[in-house]
């Protein structure tokens, strides 16, 4: 018997090892759903499989009796244009101050006692701030999530750019570069896999103040969808929404790193040198 | 070519180099040698502009050396000296496009592929010829090094200085980079400083041997004085074959 830290599964138990556990919560949803069904049929708290399908049916394949719009949808695209929007804007925003101040001492000096400051403010306590300045409409969301996510790749990006090895400047400065060329034909190319490192990394942040600011001030959105049906105790709604933003994560991330690997090969396959 | 009077370089109370005078002609071929941490590349580091002398003045045909790297200086370290992001032939032709296109550094139509030829020619000098589409991971230590050196040489520096070049590869290949070294040096006439740590590699290469140690030592304060250059030797350039004739009779391999 070989020693547990030498022991790793083959491919085939590896995949069952890793579904058991979530086979296991399944199931003990479903008995719990189940046990408290049968003593109440008109418990909210746990609902079945059929009665989440058929709040889900109603939310996304039935036109709302209300406005005529396919709630599920449009939640979904507002949902999505904000987070888009907000971490695009954010994206840009951290590459230019993170590479900048990375590869610029002088810039540096400059920004870095506001970038840290500016890091440390928690952005929910602007929020307020936001809704007063902005209104509340799309613009104080997508500024929440830029302002909580910025300065999070910008000092990542920094820390990537300073930690480029000093031989690959000091090489193209032999080779006759300036300083436009340094930045854009050496640093940029080398700094955008580790920016969509950092925005993959920040999904999960920038989708927790999309979901703030929408449960605060919105007419539309995943959040505000699930907080205002909380208030009918909406169960049925609420847990296929929850699931519906996991799995629009889950094939957000997906799809950067699928971007990164296919745009920027050398990256993946350990350039060391 | 090159001259240094009097140099110092100190790094707050540590003294690292000290009363070093010295002058290179052009077309000399310069190995450095002596223990870690004795200053050779600092002094490497001079010549190249990344650091500048404490005392005493180092002048390039007569005046000081840059304060930065600059076109007339290159240079191979022994790792990170190529650009992971570009293929083998575009880790060359940066270098054209470095020059021509000073806003983008980036070349298109005619002018890229005049590079592109002016490349190929340089990567076949090196060996490199049937890897111009890898990318520098693709490679082994050995051709990555030949790679930096192509790149160095692209846009025909004067001085070409190498940090421990092969420091990190195989004898055998070893072997191999030392003897294209050689040839290059003499097709493009450069003159070359080479740091090593391999004083059997310093003998060997080269026309000049520089040793660097200290002459004075405070066991009370081992940072208080610097070394220099102890010995400067003119080492003789040996045939290859006639180096291992000698070298197999010094160490004659048991039968």
């Amino acid at each position: 018997m070989k020693r547990l830290v030498n022991l790793s599964p083959s491919r085939p138990w590896a995949l069952l090892l890793g579904l058991i556990p979530l086979a296991l919560v399944l199931a003990l949803y479903l008995a719990g759903s189940d046990a408290r069904l049968t003593e109440n049929p008109n418990d909210k708290l746990l609902p079945s499989l059929e009665q989440m399908s058929s709040a889900l049916d109603r939310m996304a394949l039935q036109p709302s009796k209300r406005s005529g719009e396919y709630l599920f949808w449009t939640d979904t695209a507002a949902s999505l244009q904000r987070l888009g929007l907000g971490i695009g804007i954010a994206a840009i925003i951290g590459l230019l101050i993170g590479l900048l101040t990375g590869a610029l001492p002088a810039v540096n000096v400059a920004l870095s006692p506001l970038l840290t400051v500016f890091s440390l403010v928690p952005p929910l306590a602007l929020l307020p701030i936001l809704f007063i300045v902005f209104g509340l409409d799309e613009l104080s969301k997508v500024v929440l999530i830029v302002i909580g996510v910025a300065p999070f790749i910008a000092r990542d990006l920094q820390k990537h750019t300073l930690e480029m090895p000093r031989e690959q400047l000091v090489k193209a400065q032999t080779l006759g570069a300036n300083s436009m060329q340094i930045l854009f034909r050496v640093l940029l190319p080398q700094i955008m896999p580790r920016l969509i490192d950092a925005v993959r990394l920040s999904l999960g942040t920038g989708w927790l103040f999309l979901i703030a600011a929408e449960a605060i001030a919105a007419t539309d959105g995943l959040g505000y969808r699930i907080f205002l049906v909380r208030r009918y105790l909406s169960m049925d709604v609420i847990i296929p929404y929850v699931a519906w933003i996991t799995l629009l994560a889950f094939l957000l991330d997906m799809a950067l790193a699928w971007l990164s690997r296919r745009l920027y090969p050398w990256h993946h396959k350990g350039a060391a040198s | 070519m090159i001259e240094a009077q009097n140099l110092w370089k100190h790094y707050g109370d540590h003294v690292v180099l000290e009363r070093i005078n010295l002058k290179v002609r052009e077309g000399e071929f310069i190995t450095m040698v002596g223990t870690s941490g004795c200053g050779k590349s600092t002094f490497l580091k001079l010549l190249l502009g990344t650091e500048g002398a404490t005392r005493g003045t180092l002048t390039l045909d007569g005046n000081p050396v840059p304060d930065e790297p600059g076109l007339d200086r290159g240079i191979v370290f022994q790792q990170y000296s190529v650009f992971p992001h570009l293929t083998v032939l575009e880790n060359v032709t940066i270098a054209r496009a470095f020059e021509h296109s000073p806003l983008l550094g980036r070349l298109f139509g005619s002018a890229k592929r005049q590079a592109e030829d002016e490349a190929r020619e340089m990567l076949a000098s090196v060996g490199l010829a049937s890897a111009e589409k890898r990318y520098p991971h693709e490679l082994s230590g050995g051709m990555r090094q030949r790679l930096a050196i192509a790149q160095a040489l692209i846009r025909k520096p004067r001085i070409l200085l190498l940090d421990e070049p092969f420091g990190a590869l195989d004898p055998g290949i070893r072997a191999d980079m030392q003897e294209l070294v050689l040839s290059l040096w003499r097709k493009h006439k450069l003159t070359v400083f080479m740091v090593t740590h391999d004083i059997k590699e310093g003998f060997y290469l080269g026309t000049r041997l520089w040793v660097f140690d200290k002459t004075r030592y405070d066991p009370q304060a081992p940072h208080a004085y610097g070394a220099t250059i102890t010995y400067d030797l003119p080492v003789g350039h040996m045939d290859r074959a006639l180096y291992e004739e000698i070298d197999d009779r010094l160490h004659p391999v048991p039968a």
